[in-house]
C-alpha cells in the first residue's frame, strides 16, 4: 500500500515527495481510495518511478556509508556487525549500536563525575571507565571514539588533569556526532526498505 | 558428547562479560557458529550457573576486566572446580596480561574486537580437553607423556598468547583417530568426566614421591609412578598431574616473592593467644613427617621435637610458625580440623615466615597476630614446592603417625577444602593447610568447636564435611585454652586455617587451587 502511494506521488506530484509520508498516512486509512487510484496508474511508469526513487536512496546510502568510513567514524568492525545481521535479527546493528550509546553516556558521566572532584580525582576510576569505553567502542567499530579513549587513558595514567578533562570533552562530542550520523544512516535504510528497495552492500 | 561423535555443533558456551554490547555481539556470533550460547554479565552469576549444572557447559569465554571479580580469578575457579576450558578476552593485548592468562590456565586469549573465525575454532579446545581426560583415564599407550609436559612448559614460556597446546595438536589428531576407531572398545570410556581422581591420599603419595626424588625438575613421571607404587595409575596420569603441580608451584613461588613482606606488620597481635593455642596441640610425629623430604625447610623442621607439642619447645615452634589467622569467613568450614592441624602444619612452615607475614594482610581476624612470625624470619622462605610438599605430607602421614583417624576420614574434609576455598576466593595455599590441620587435628585428638563448620560448602561436600565432623567428635580433642575463651575458639579456626596458608590470599595465587582441583574428583 505504501508503495502504491509512493508511486502515486512520484507520478503525479514529485514535488510533494517530502510530505508523502503524511499523505500516505491519510491514504492508508482510505485503502479503497488508493487502490482505485493505483488502478489508474500505468504499471510501467510506476515501476520506473519506483526505481528512480530507490536508486536515489541507495546511492545516497552508499555515499554516506563510504564517507563515514573515510572520515574515520567507523572501521571494519562495523562491517562485521552488518554481516551478523540477518532475517532472525533484522535490527541487530541498530540494537547493538543503541546499547553502545547507552553505555557511552553512562561511562562518560561516571568519568565526568570523577573528574569533578577537584583535588581528589580518582584517576583509577577514570582509567577503568576509559578501559571499558575502549572495549565498548571496539565492539561497534567506533574508530574515533576508540582513538580518543587511548589518548584519555594516557592522560589518566600520567594523572594529567587538564588533559583528561579536554579528552573527555572530545569523547563526548565525538560519540554524539557518531550517534547523529548513524541515526541518519538508519533513516536512509528505512527509506530504502519502505520504497521497496534492497539495502546495497557497500564495499569499503 | 560422545567422543566418537564429537562435533562443534551445539557446543554449550557460557559467555561472561560486563559489557552489554559485547555480550550481544558474542551471542550473535556464537549462534552463527551453531553453538548453544548462554550469556552472563557478572562473574559470580556465571560461577553460580556453572556450579548449578556441573555438566551444563562445554566451554567458558570470559572477559578479563570485570567489576565484581577479576577474570583471572574466575578462570582459576572454573579450571579448578570444573576443569572446563576457559578462553580469556580483552581489548588489551599486552604481553604481560596474555602471559598471566596463560599462566592461570586459559586455553586461549582473544583480542577484542573478536572475529568470527576466532570463535569458529573454539571447539578445538573442548575436544582437546576431552582427549586429555580420556588419555588420563585409559592411560592409552601415549608415549609422549613426558615430552608432552616439556612441550607444555615450553609453550607456556614461549607462546605467550599462543595456543599452548600447539605442540599437542599432531598427537591429538592421532589420538582422536584412535579413539574414533575404538568405539567398541570397552576400555574406552565415553563418560565425560571419567578421569583419574587425584584423591588426597593419592596426591600425598605423589608429593612424597616427588620429594623423594628431590628437585621436582628432576622428577619424571616414570620415576614418580614407580615410587608411588599405585598399580592402576599410569604414567600419563602422573604426567598430567605433575604438570599441574609444577604450575602450582611456580605460582606459589611468584606469590611468595610478591607477598613476602607485605603483611609483616599485621601479624603482631595475638601471639600470646597463639602460644596458648599452640601449646594445646600436639603433633606426635607430625613434625617428623612434616620435615621429611628433601628441602632445607624440611631439615629445619627436623630440629623440632617430634614429640607432642605440649612443651615449651613447641610453643617456640608455634610462635615461630604461627600463621596469621585466616579470615573467619573463609575458614569457617574447616575450622575444627584445621585448627588442630594448624599447629603441626605451622612447624614446617618455619621457613616461610615472609609468606606468613604477608598473609595477614588479607585476613580480617588476625587471630594469630604474628609476633611469632617475625621470629620466623630466621627461616628463609622456602620454595613453593617444599611448602606444598610439606603441607601435603602431614596429612598423608597422618595415618602413619598413628592417628586414630583413618586416611579416608582425613581425606574427606580435604576434598571439600578446595571448593570452599574457591568459593571464598582464598588463596590456594589455604587448601594445603587444610590438609595439615586435619592431620594435626587427628593426632592431637582435639575437640574442635563444631560451630565453625563452613556454611559455604557445596552440598556434595557436605557429606565429606560431615564425615570430618564425625572424626572431630571422635577425636575428643581438648584444648583447654580454647574452650575457656570463646573468642579464642572462634579465632582459632581462622588461625588454624591460616596455618597452611603460607601464601596470603592473593587474588593471583590461585595456582594452589588448581592443585586443589586435583583432589576434587
Amino acid at each position: 500500500m505504501e508503495k502504491l502511494c509512493d508511486y502515486f506521488f512520484i507520478y503525479f506530484c514529485p514535488n510533494l515527495m517530502i510530505c508523502k509520508n503524511l499523505f500516505i498516512g491519510i491514504a492508508i486509512s482510505n485503502k479503497l481510495y488508493i487502490f482505485f487510484f493505483s488502478l489508474l496508474l500505468p504499471s510501467r511508469r510506476v515501476e520506473r518511478a519506483m526505481d528512480t526513487l530507490i536508486a536515489q536512496l541507495q546511492r545516497r546510502f552508499c555515499d554516506f556509508t563510504i564517507s563515514l568510513y573515510h572520515q574515520g567514524f567507523l572501521d571494519d568492525q562495523f562491517t562485521e556487525l552488518k554481516k551478523l545481521q540477518d532475517e532472525c535479527s533484522p535490527d541487530f546493528v541498530a540494537e547493538v549500536v543503541t546499547l553502545f550509546f547507552e553505555d557511552c553516556e553512562k561511562l562518560i558521566s561516571n568519568m565526568a563525575r570523577a573528574l569533578d572532584q577537584t583535588g581528589n580525582v580518582d584517576f583509577k576510576l577514570v582509567g577503568s571507565s576509559v578501559h571499558q569505553l575502549k572495549g565498548s567502542s571496539s565492539s561497534v567499530g567506533a574508530k574515533r571514539v576508540k582513538g580518543l579513549c587511548v589518548t584519555l587513558k594516557e592522560c589518566c595514567d600520567s594523572q594529567n588533569y587538564e588533559g583528561c578533562v579536554r579528552c573527555l570533552q572530545q569523547v563526548d562530542i565525538e560519540y554524539k556526532t557518531l550517534k547523529a550520523k548513524l541515526q541518519d544512516l538508519f533513516n536512509l535504510e528505512q527509506q530504502i526498505v519502505q520504497a521497496g528497495g534492497r539495502i546495497p552492500q557497500v564495499d569499503i | 558428547m560422545e567422543k566418537s561423535g564429537f562435533s562443534p555443533v551445539g557446543l554449550r558456551v557460557l559467555v561472561v562479560d560486563d559489557d552489554p554490547t559485547w555480550l550481544k555481539i558474542l551471542e550473535k556470533m556464537l549462534k552463527k557458529c551453531s553453538y548453544e550460547v548462554t550469556t552472563c554479565g557478572l562473574a559470580r552469576e556465571a560461577l553460580r550457573l556453572l556450579r548449578e549444572r556441573k555438566d551444563g557447559y562445554d566451554i567458558v569465554i570470559s572477559d578479563v576486566n570485570m567489576p565484581d571479580m577479576d577474570g583471572f580469578k574466575l578462570l582459576e575457579h572454573v579450571g579448578l572446580e570444573l576443569d572446563l576450558p576457559v578462553i580469556m578476552m580483552s581489548v588489551d593485548g599486552e604481553t604481560s596480561r596474555v602471559m598471566k592468562g596463560v599462566q592461570h590456565g586459559a586455553c586461549d586469549y582473544l583480542l577484542k574486537p573478536i572475529r568470527m573465525k576466532e570463535l569458529k575454532i573454539i571447539w578445538q579446545h573442548v575436544l582437546r580437553k576431552k582427549l586429555q581426560e580420556v588419555r588420563d583415564i585409559e592411560g592409552c599407550g601415549y608415549e609422549g607423556g613426558a615430552d608432552w609436559i616439556t612441550r607444555y612448559d615450553e609453550a607456556h614460556f614461549l607462546g605467550g598468547g599462543e595456543d599452548v597446546s600447539f605442540g599437542k595438536k599432531r598427537k591429538d589428531f592421532d589420538f582422536e583417530k584412535k579413539l574414533l576407531q575404538d568405539e567398541s572398545d570397552p576400555s574406552s570410556s565415553s563418560s565425560k568426566k571419567a578421569r583419574v581422581v587425584w584423591s588426597f591420599e593419592l596426591h600425598q603419595k605423589f608429593v612424597n614421591a616427588v620429594n623423594q626424588i628431590g628437585c621436582d625438575h628432576k622428577a619424571g613421571p616414570k620415576k614418580i609412578l614407580d615410587l608411588m607404587n599405585v598399580p592402576w595409575l599410569t604414567r600419563e596420569n602422573v604426567a598430567s598431574h605433575l604438570q599441574k603441580y609444577r604450575l602450582y608451584l611456580s605460582r606459589l613461588e611468584k606469590g611468595k616473592e610478591l607477598k613476602c613482606y607485605s603483611g609483616g606488620v599485621k601479624n603482631a597481635d595475638s601471639s600470646p593467644k597463639d602460644v596458648e593455642v599452640n601449646s594445646g596441640y600436639q603433633s606426635p610425629g607430625r613434625s617428623s613427617y612434616v620435615f621429611s623430604g628433601g628441602n632445607s625447610l624440611i631439615q629445619k623442621a627436623t630440629e623440632i621435637d617430634p614429640k607432642p607439642l605440649a612443651s615449651a619447645s613447641l610453643s617456640d615452634l608455634n610462635t615461630d610458625v604461627i600463621m596469621p589467622p585466616k579470615t573467619k569467613k573463609t575458614r569457617i568450614g574447616f575450622d575444627p580440623p584445621i585448627s588442630s592441624s594448624a599447629f603441626d602444619s605451622l612447624l614446617p612452615w618455619n621457613d616461610v615466615p615472609e609468606v606468613l607475614e604477608s598473609k595477614p594482610v588479607l585476613y580480617e581476624n588476625s587471630f594469630l597476630q604474628q609476633q611469632p612470625l617475625p621470629s620466623q624470619s630466621s627461616y628463609v622462605a622456602n620454595s613453593a614446592p617444599s611448602l606444598m610438599e610439606e603441607e601435603m605430607k602431614p596429612p598423608y602421614e597422618t595415618p602413619a603417625g598413628g592417628s586414630s583417624v583413618n586416611a579416608d576420614e582425613f581425606l574427606m574434609p580435604q576434598d571439600k577444602i578446595p571448593t570452599v576455598t574457591l568459593q571464598d576466593l582464598d588463596p590456594s595455599a589455604m587448601k594445603l593447610q587444610e590438609f595439615n590441620t586435619e592431620a594435626i587435628l587427628r593426632s592431637l585428638n582435639w575437640e574442635l568447636p563444631e560451630s565453625h563448620h563452613s556454611v559455604s560448602l557445596d552440598t556434595d561436600l557436605d557429606l565429606t564435611w560431615l564425615q570430618g565432623e564425625r572424626f572431630l567428635a571422635n577425636t575428643g580433642l581438648q584444648f583447654q585454652d580454647y574452650s575457656s575463651s570463646p573468642s579464642l575458639l572462634s579465632e582459632l579456626p581462622a588461625h588454624l586455617n591460616w596455618y597452611g596458608n603460607e601464601r596470603l590470599p592473593d587474588p593471583d595465587e590461585y595456582s594452589f587451587m588448581v592443585d586443589q582441583g586435583l583432589f576434587i574428583s
